[in-house]
């Protein structure tokens, strides 16, 4: 059945069937299923890379379909990791999945990243982006970087065989809200498939020794211009003389915390009766709100380090406040000193429930 | 001397290229450089100012500060971005 599966490209004299068995034996992570990941997969997948990691922990909102392709209507609110390896598992029985249902952190980035030959990195914040490029440097693994921006998409491969880090170009990592993500920002919803589809293109070569890779160069994607733009660039040896991460990633931003998005929230807040939500804001905005009282208990954030948590840490635990601001901060908090327990922002707080309750 | 401009640049710009017409216009000094490209196009647009990390391309290369430009360049400000 592999011989004819996977026919039309074991029939490329450049490719054939050592370049199939090598897709077989290669072990391949990918970071995010969200834009890039999504369209990434689905043909690393189809195109039979053996062993296919990913990593992933939030939940399918509905404002992630008009990129995130794979993902249904009748899927919103579920975990994004098991919807997708349950697709993928269905489009390819073969392939050996390696799920992570978490967020890549400076704790476990090593020890996961260790485990394959190559990774992607379709990440949607920078903190993850350099993240990444540290822990591939210091376990000299390659790694393909897809990134996108309203109606343009940046891909290069580093620190492959020698060749030139993301630090090398982007030295500094940007401060918390002077770029802007496309949940602030917007994408136009082809984007991130062709982005993320050239990423899965130089996974391949990478594993198949085929063609040219993309090191050293970076591709500047205009979707309006409809323009491919390559800027080359040099190695600055400094760059690999990484022995350790650094101490800190900036805690506080995107995927170094756990959210839940404000619509699969309010899901399991209609469906569940003894959910854990803690409201992080003071006593008096809490006491106006009785939709919240109903089964949220009020701790606000000042006091929050010094309260004897009395709850089950088998469940996930909720903060919320009124933009999702404090609760964010809670959150990194507590997370910080009982590991036990499973702590989740609720994005956007009361201001986007309310939202999706009219 | 043409500038194309990436990502955030484009907004804080307002459009997607720039031309400069020579480098006698960029005021008393001739910009030599790409660093003072950068301190010439700091004072049109402060909010270059603000990005941590911001390439510069020249000719469709990767260019450091001392790298010398003239009018024929093709200039590209290349900030990261970092959707998925």
């Amino acid at each position: 059945m592999e011989f004819n599966r996977y026919q039309r490209q074991t029939n490329l004299k450049e490719f054939g069937p050592e370049a199939q068995q090598k897709l077989k034996d290669a072990r391949v992570l990918v970071i995010g299923a969200g834009g890039l990941g999504t369209p990434a997969l689905s043909y690393l997948n189809a195109m039979g890379v053996g062993t296919l990691g990913i990593i992933e922990q939030d939940n399918i909102e509905l404002t992630n379909l008009q990129r995130q392709v794979l993902y249904k209507e009748v899927d919103l609110g579920k975990s994004k990791l098991k919807t997708l390896v349950a697709h993928l598992k269905s489009q390819n029985s073969a392939t050996n999945f390696i799920a992570f249902e978490k967020f890549l952190n400076r704790e476990n980035a090593l020890e996961i990243i260790s485990q394959f030959d190559l990774v992607l990195d379709g990440s949607d914040n920078f903190p993850t982006r350099y993240l990444v490029n540290d822990a591939c440097v210091i376990l000299n693994k390659p790694f393909v970087s897809g990134a996108i921006q309203g109606f343009e998409g940046q891909l290069s491969v580093y620190n492959y065989k020698g060749g030139p880090t993301y630090r090398c170009l982007f030295p500094n990592m940007p401060s918390q809200n002077e770029i802007p993500n496309c949940n602030e920002n917007g994408v136009l919803g082809v984007i991130p498939g062709i982005i993320g589809s050239l990423q899965a293109l130089e996974v391949v070569k990478i594993i198949t020794h085929i063609g040219e890779i993309m090191a050293g160069k970076l591709l500047l994607f205009n979707g309006l211009a409809h323009n491919y733009q390559t800027i080359k660039f040099n190695a600055n040896p400094k760059n690999f003389q990484l022995l350790s991460l650094k101490e800190s990633y900036g805690n506080e931003s995107c995927e170094a915390i756990a959210t839940i998005g404000s619509e699969a929230f309010l899901k399991i807040w209609e469906s569940n009766n003894n959910l854990q939500v803690i409201d992080v804001r003071t006593e008096e905005e809490f006491k106006k709100d009785s939709w919240i009282q109903s089964k949220a208990v009020n701790i606000p954030l000042d006091q929050l380090m010094e309260v004897h948590l009395e709850m089950n840490s088998n469940e996930p635990i909720y903060l919320i406040c009124q933009s999702g601001s404090r609760s964010r901060t809670g959150v990194s908090r507590l997370q910080g000193i009982l590991k036990d327990y499973s702590f989740y922002n609720v994005e956007g707080g009361l201001n986007k429930l309310m939202i999706h309750q009219k | 001397m043409t500038i194309l401009l990436f990502g955030i640049t484009k907004d804080i710009v307002g459009s997607s290229t720039l031309s400069m017409p020579s480098t006698s216009e960029f005021g008393s000094k001739k910009t030599k450089t790409v660093k003072e490209l950068k301190e010439y196009l700091g004072i049109m647009y402060p909010d270059l100012n603000k990005l941590s990390s911001l390439a510069i391309a020249v000719n469709n290369s990767y260019a450091d500060d001392d790298t010398i430009i003239d009018n024929f360049d093709e200039i590209a400000l290349i900030p990261p971005v970092s959707g998925g």
